[in-house]
């Protein structure tokens, strides 16, 4: 029971969640608490955050535990002392002729959406209780929270769009503010389960937390920045390669001659030593982009991979892809919106023929057409597609030519890597002449980035 | 110099004094570091105010402020340490006659050939400093690893030399703009602070700190305006510091309110990107006008 075992625990429960809390942060967490007041619920919750949260994502997941695990500490130890509350207001189990049947309904509703309104958490809590035991009659529960929660929100009549019946000085006029309410339900469902929990006195099974609790909010457009922000570093890592590759192996060239003049200074003795410099090398890059439908959930994220590199890398030149193949440098050229590069593409590339199924054994051929005498042995050649032919042949020779008069070729496919090679997929005839990733998410996006900038020794 | 603080509330009164607004979490975490001797790792978008944290921390303290800017490539030579070799050289030739190897080695490795970059100048100094380790995120995974053994054990091993320990205690602060994972090694050896953009209040506050000369409803207007930017999918959204340079623009231009010919003769201050000018011009110019 004491606060060390619970503290245990609660790292034992964010390990399970997925974060990397190690016997270093937990000390860490001790030595905190050493610290702070501890006794301040926000201050405990902040200050151990500090230690064992340690990114935007792990803070979110913390917070989500956190409340959870002492819910349940604090509801197991109550009905451990078989602590019941009487006459309060016991949501579903709550009693029929006591204060609930004489609140004013009305009153009630005008109350709660002041609260919403002032965010005021104190009186919400209150409100809350009351809320319940007025509306949260047991005839009408369904007996799952979730549906409860959102009924009662209803029979209060607590809408985030704005209610113009009301006078103008009332909250709801103008539509109640949507994270307040949120947090409102929340209050709500924590008193429904403890209600369920003090009626059938045991705790529920708890459940992992699923990808949903832990999802960033984030719509394509955060994506889109994210791909943005890990190319912009896929640049800089491409720009400093040289000096990194100098610092790595120290090969410089001694100037001599520079080196002599520079001696005339210290009277002949070659104190400064002078290097040749070293240029670093300038990436040529040729990206190839499937667009067909079996990719069309990846192709936006490849599209915007796309845009993004156009963005960092002036040397490029980047094709889509279906049957036929396509040269887009242009339109990415001169388009600096990804909404409207997405439509002129989608509009007149033209690279649909008949089937509209993607034909990898004609793309190699006429994407070697197109460039074999540009490519070189300092070109990158970088293919986004998920190696589906349909049942073509993939022509893996022709892509073997031009992996081998480009320096590095690159694979990334959008599909995990278990649905490699089935049905299909012929990725493993490709795979020798090239590194293949699975990319689809900006996570993996990072992985291609540190591949692409070691240094290749050839 | 001055002591370490006592309480959350002291640290949150010094920070203010040194013109750093600080929030709750903020306040505390930097307590626990300047107590626990612990490093932290300040995260959060660009502009919300990460090194101006350790710089207000400095001031706060007394203490100096150690600077060490992260870029790619960075490397020791330029961060921790690097032998005078030129020194060394003139040495050698100083003494080429009548002495032998040993003792001339023994001598160019000493600490006088030492020229002390910023981390081993941060530990090595006889007062006490506040170590800023800027934007760790733009440095490379090797000098990550470097930084390791500096900041668990405040100490740095020149092979030459042996081991040379922190003769005063820094209190370290380490920012990142979140553009790549630090490895796990690092943040187990740091607190963790998350700065955001602040809520609309907090904002008001700060810009009514720094340019108290500005009028209460144009500042409110100025930060919901601001707020309604940031809410915009835009190739970078404004910072606090720049929401502070348009206030003090509006002040230099005397203007008494925030309407649609204002904002945009002035929204360059807060926008940067050609892109992002057209769409907030769109967008909050017709806020502004209805």
């Amino acid at each position: 029971m004491s606060i060390d075992r619970r503290l245990l625990e609660l790292g034992d429960e964010l390990r399970g969640a997925g974060l990397a809390v190690g016997t270093s942060e937990l000390l860490d967490s001790f030595a905190v608490l050493g610290e702070v007041d501890w006794r301040d619920r926000d201050t405990f919750q902040q200050a151990i955050a500090a230690t064992l949260a340690k990114s935007p994502e792990d803070r979110r997941v913390f917070d989500v535990v956190f409340e959870r695990f002492f819910f349940r500490a604090a509801e197991a130890a109550a009905i451990e002392a078989g602590i019941v509350e009487v006459g309060g207001a016991g949501g579903v189990g709550g009693d029929e002729d006591g204060a609930g049947s004489q609140i004013d309904l009305e009153e009630l509703r005008r109350q709660i959406a002041q609260a919403i309104a002032d965010g005021d958490d104190a009186r919400l809590h209150d409100l809350a209780r009351l809320a319940l035991a007025a509306v949260g009659r047991p005839n009408d529960a369904s007996g799952v929270v979730g549906v409860d929660v959102q009924r009662i929100r209803r029979l209060l009549g607590l809408r985030t769009d704005p209610q113009p019946d009301y006078p103008p000085d009332d909250p709801r006029h103008d539509g109640l503010p949507a994270d307040v309410l949120r947090r409102f339900e929340a209050i709500i469902r924590r008193e429904l389960e403890r209600a369920q929990i003090e009626r059938t006195q045991t705790l529920p099974p708890s459940r992992p937390l699923g990808d949903l609790d832990r999802a960033l909010p984030s719509g394509p457009a955060a994506d889109l920045a994210a791909v943005h922000k890990v190319v912009a570093q896929l640049r800089r890592r491409l720009a400093t390669q040289g000096v990194e590759r100098r610092g790595a192996r120290r090969h410089d060239h001694v100037d001599f001659r520079r080196t002599m003049r520079a001696s005339l200074q210290t009277g002949g003795v070659p104190v400064v030593v002078k290097y040749r410099p070293r240029r670093p090398r300038r990436p040529e890059i040729y990206v190839l982009c499937d667009v067909s439908t079996s990719v069309t959930s990846a192709s936006v994220f490849f599209l915007s991979v796309l845009h993004a590199l156009h963005d960092a890398f002036r040397r490029m030149r980047s094709f889509v892809f279906i049957e036929r193949i396509s040269e887009v440098t242009e339109v990415f050229a001169r388009q600096r919106n990804f909404k409207a590069v997405s439509e002129a593409i989608a509009a007149d590339a033209g690279v649909a023929d008949i089937s509209g199924y993607t034909d990898y054994g004609r793309v190699w051929a006429e994407f070697r057409d197109l460039v074999e005498d540009d490519l070189h042995p300092r070109a990158t050649v970088i293919v986004l597609g998920d190696a589906r032919t349909n049942g073509r042949d993939p022509r893996a020779d022709i892509f073997a030519t031009v992996a081998a008069k480009a320096g590095r070729t690159f694979w990334l496919n959008p599909e995990p890597r278990l649905y490699w090679n089935y049905g299909d997929s012929v990725i493993d005839a490709y795979t020798p002449f090239c590194r293949a990733f699975e990319c689809w998410t900006t996570h993996q996006l990072e992985d291609f980035v540190k591949a692409l900038t070691t240094p290749a020794y050839r | 110099m001055s002591a370490l603080p006592e309480s959350v509330e002291e640290i949150a009164g010094g920070l203010l004094a040194a013109g750093y607004l600080a929030g709750e979490s903020t306040a505390l975490v930097t307590y626990l570091a300047t107590r626990l001797d612990k490093p932290v790792l300040v995260e959060g978008p660009a502009g919300v105010g990460k090194t101006e944290l350790a710089k207000a921390l400095a001031g706060f303290l007394g203490r100096d402020l150690v600077r060490l800017q992260c870029y790619e490539g960075l490397d020791e030579a330029k961060a921790l340490y690097e032998w005078n070799y030129r020194k060394q050289l003139l040495r050698i030739q100083a003494e080429s006659d009548g002495t032998g190897w040993s003792e001339v080695q023994d001598d160019i490795f000493g600490e006088e050939f030492l020229l002390a970059r910023p981390l081993l100048a941060a530990i090595s100094s006889a007062t006490p400093v506040v170590l800023l380790i800027d934007e760790i995120d733009k440095s490379d995974q090797e000098f990550e690893a470097m930084l390791l053994e500096l900041l668990s054990d405040f100490q740095i091993t020149i092979p030459e030399l042996g081991r040379i320990a922190a003769t005063s205690q820094p209190v370290v602060v380490l920012t990142s703009n979140n553009s790549r994972e630090l490895t796990e090694a690092l943040k187990r050896r740091c607190l963790y602070l998350w700065l955001d953009y602040p809520t609309v209040e907090r904002e008001l506050e700060i810009v009514r700190l720094h340019a108290p000369e500005l009028a209460e409803t144009v500042a409110r207007k100025l930060v919901e305006v601001v707020a309604m930017v940031r809410e915009l999918d835009l190739k970078k959204p404004p910072s606090i510091a720049e929401s502070i340079d348009w206030a003090r623009a509006l002040l230099l231009l005397g203007s008494t309110d925030i309407d649609s010919t204002t904002f945009t003769d002035t929204m360059s201050v807060i926008v940067k990107h050609r892109t992002d000018l057209e769409l907030v011009a769109e967008r909050v110019g017709l806020a502004l006008a209805s």
